[in-house]
Formats: structure tokens, C-alpha cells, sequence
């Protein structure tokens, strides 16, 4: 299934891996923010209307 | 008849952007898996490159969306400049990091590419320069959002710092075609279709570019939905302070 890669074998997989970690890193992190953001600001909302009652 | 500018009100934008961000994202996945499956395990080598041909399915859509990201970036800008719309400015905002990790790969991945093709693993070519160069801008423009307390302001700066940079941005779409200099190839992809890759490398190269637009687009609307809820958080804290 692997296909020859040949004398650039290490070229080729070196691009794959350094690229895909690089765009798994990108989504994780952005999603990271992102839920964290959404709960506090919730959390926040919530809290001011409790506050004022 | 409803406007464009409607989604310039950030609840408008997150509702909507909320029923459409899993399309765009479920899509991303689907077309970023078939076209990097595709290219690196269905393609043959080139008579002239070998395998690593196969990076170019990686190299191409990242350098196009480093230099998409920032022409984005430029229009949210102008945007904001003109008609004063937070999610403009959020949304450029949100567009940079994109930016800056695509304008990585397309430079790790050329280093990579060029070592056993050009002999070297960077040249100062006005394609690779005028990229390094976007880089730096990319940096730049993240930082200065970071260093400054007062949104509008922030906004105001980064938005003439991303507008100077587009003529790197340019340069790096256009460099090759106007300096006849360099190791770079010519353009992967022009208008005039004889002049082309083959289709054997072309197809899988065309739904990879769709995998990493709507990557890159599903990252930049969610990016933009958390800007818009940490304004709003600043927002309300700083009116809470004020008493």
C-alpha cells in the first residue's frame, strides 16, 4: 500500500508529517479557545444577571 | 431582501456562522483526506522530480492560502477602516494565525522540497523573499493586535499595517511572473490551462486546495465567533468596573 518513495522518502514523509501536525496542532487549538471563551463568557453572563437580580 | 452587512452585527454573525461552521468544517475534512490520500498514494512520480512531486500537494495549497489569508485580511481591514464593522476587524483578527501557520508550512515544506531539488534548502529568490517577508508581516500584525489594550485602536493600526503588507502578499503571488530570476518554478496554476501541471497530479491537487480553503475558512469563522466573545467578555467587564 506504502508507495515507493525512493531516495526522497525522507523529503516527502518529512513535508506530510511536519504539515499535518502543524494543521492538527492549528484546529486543536483553535477549538481549545474557542469552547474555553464560549464557557467563560456563559459563566460571566450568567453570574451579571444573577447579580443584578 | 436581506445584505451582506446584516452579519456585520455579532449576533447575526454567530448564529448563522453556528449552523453553517459544521458544513464548511465536515467538507474541509472530506476534501483535505481525499486529496492528500489521493496525491500521496495514487499519483506516480515525475520523470523529473521523483516522489517528491507528492509535496506539491501540500506546498501549493499552503503558500495559496498564506496569501489568500492575508488578501482576506486586507479586505476585513479596509472594511473596518471604511464602515466601522467590529466583526470586520475580528475577523481579520481571527484570519491571522491561519495565515501564519499556512505561510509556515508552505516555507518548511519548500525548504524541504528544495534541498534535494535546488541543492539548497533556502535561496533569497524574490518568490521565497517576498514570502519570508509576509511572514514576518504575519508576526508583526499578531503582535500589534496583542500590544494594544484598546480594541478600536488596535483595530485602526493593524488594519494600515495589513494593508502595506499586501504588496508582499502580492509579490509572493506574483514574483516569479514579473522577475525573471531565482530557483523558483513558475506558477504551479495559471489561467492558461496548456500550460498546467498533467491531470494525474492536477485533480488531486485541485481537491486538496478545496480541503485547505475550507479548512482554513472553517478555522477563520470559528476564530472570528471566539474574537466576538472575548470582546464581549472585555466589554462587560470593563463595564462592570465602571460601576
Amino acid at each position: 500500500m506504502m508507495p515507493d518513495l525512493g531516495r526522497y522518502a525522507e523529503a516527502v514523509l518529512s513535508s506530510y508529517a511536519v504539515s499535518l501536525v502543524l494543521l492538527v496542532l492549528l484546529a486543536a487549538i483553535s477549538i481549545r479557545r474557542a469552547r474555553r471563551v464560549k464557557r467563560e463568557l456563559d459563566a460571566y453572563e450568567t453570574r451579571l444577571r444573577r447579580d443584578r437580580g | 431582501m436581506s445584505s451582506v452587512w446584516e452579519y456585520a452585527n455579532p449576533k447575526k454573525f454567530i448564529q448563522t456562522s453556528d449552523r453553517v461552521l459544521p458544513v464548511i468544517a465536515a467538507m474541509a475534512v472530506l476534501c483535505l483526506v481525499t486529496g492528500l490520500i489521493w496525491g500521496f498514494f495514487f499519483t506516480p512520480d515525475d520523470y523529473k522530480q521523483g516522489s517528491t512531486v507528492k509535496i506539491i500537494f501540500i506546498h501549493v495549497p499552503s503558500a495559496l492560502m498564506a496569501i489568500n489569508a492575508w488578501l482576506m485580511m486586507v479586505v476585513a481591514s479596509i472594511i473596518w477602516i471604511v464602515r466601522r464593522h467590529h466583526v470586520s476587524a475580528l475577523a481579520a483578527r481571527a484570519a491571522a494565525p491561519v495565515g501564519v501557520v499556512m505561510t509556515i508550512i508552505a516555507l518548511a515544506t519548500g525548504a524541504i522540497w528544495g534541498q534535494p531539488m535546488w541543492g539548497t534548502w533556502w535561496a533569497w529568490d524574490p518568490r521565497l523573499t517576498s514570502f519570508l517577508i509576509l511572514f514576518l508581516f504575519y508576526l508583526g500584525y499578531i503582535a500589534l493586535w496583542a500590544a494594544i489594550e484598546n480594541d478600536d485602536t488596535a483595530a485602526d493600526l493593524t488594519s494600515i499595517l495589513c494593508i502595506v503588507g499586501s504588496v508582499f502578499a502580492l509579490m509572493s503571488r506574483y514574483a516569479v511572473n514579473f522577475w525573471n530570476q531565482g530557483l523558483h518554478q513558475p506558477a504551479t496554476l495559471t489561467v492558461k490551462t496548456d500550460s498546467n501541471i498533467a491531470d494525474v497530479f492536477y485533480y488531486p491537487l485541485m481537491v486538496s486546495i478545496a480541503g485547505f480553503m475550507l479548512f482554513c475558512i472553517a478555522l477563520i469563522v470559528l476564530g472570528t465567533q471566539t474574537e466576538i466573545r472575548a470582546r464581549r467578555m472585555r466589554a462587560l467587564m470593563a463595564r462592570e468596573r465602571m460601576g
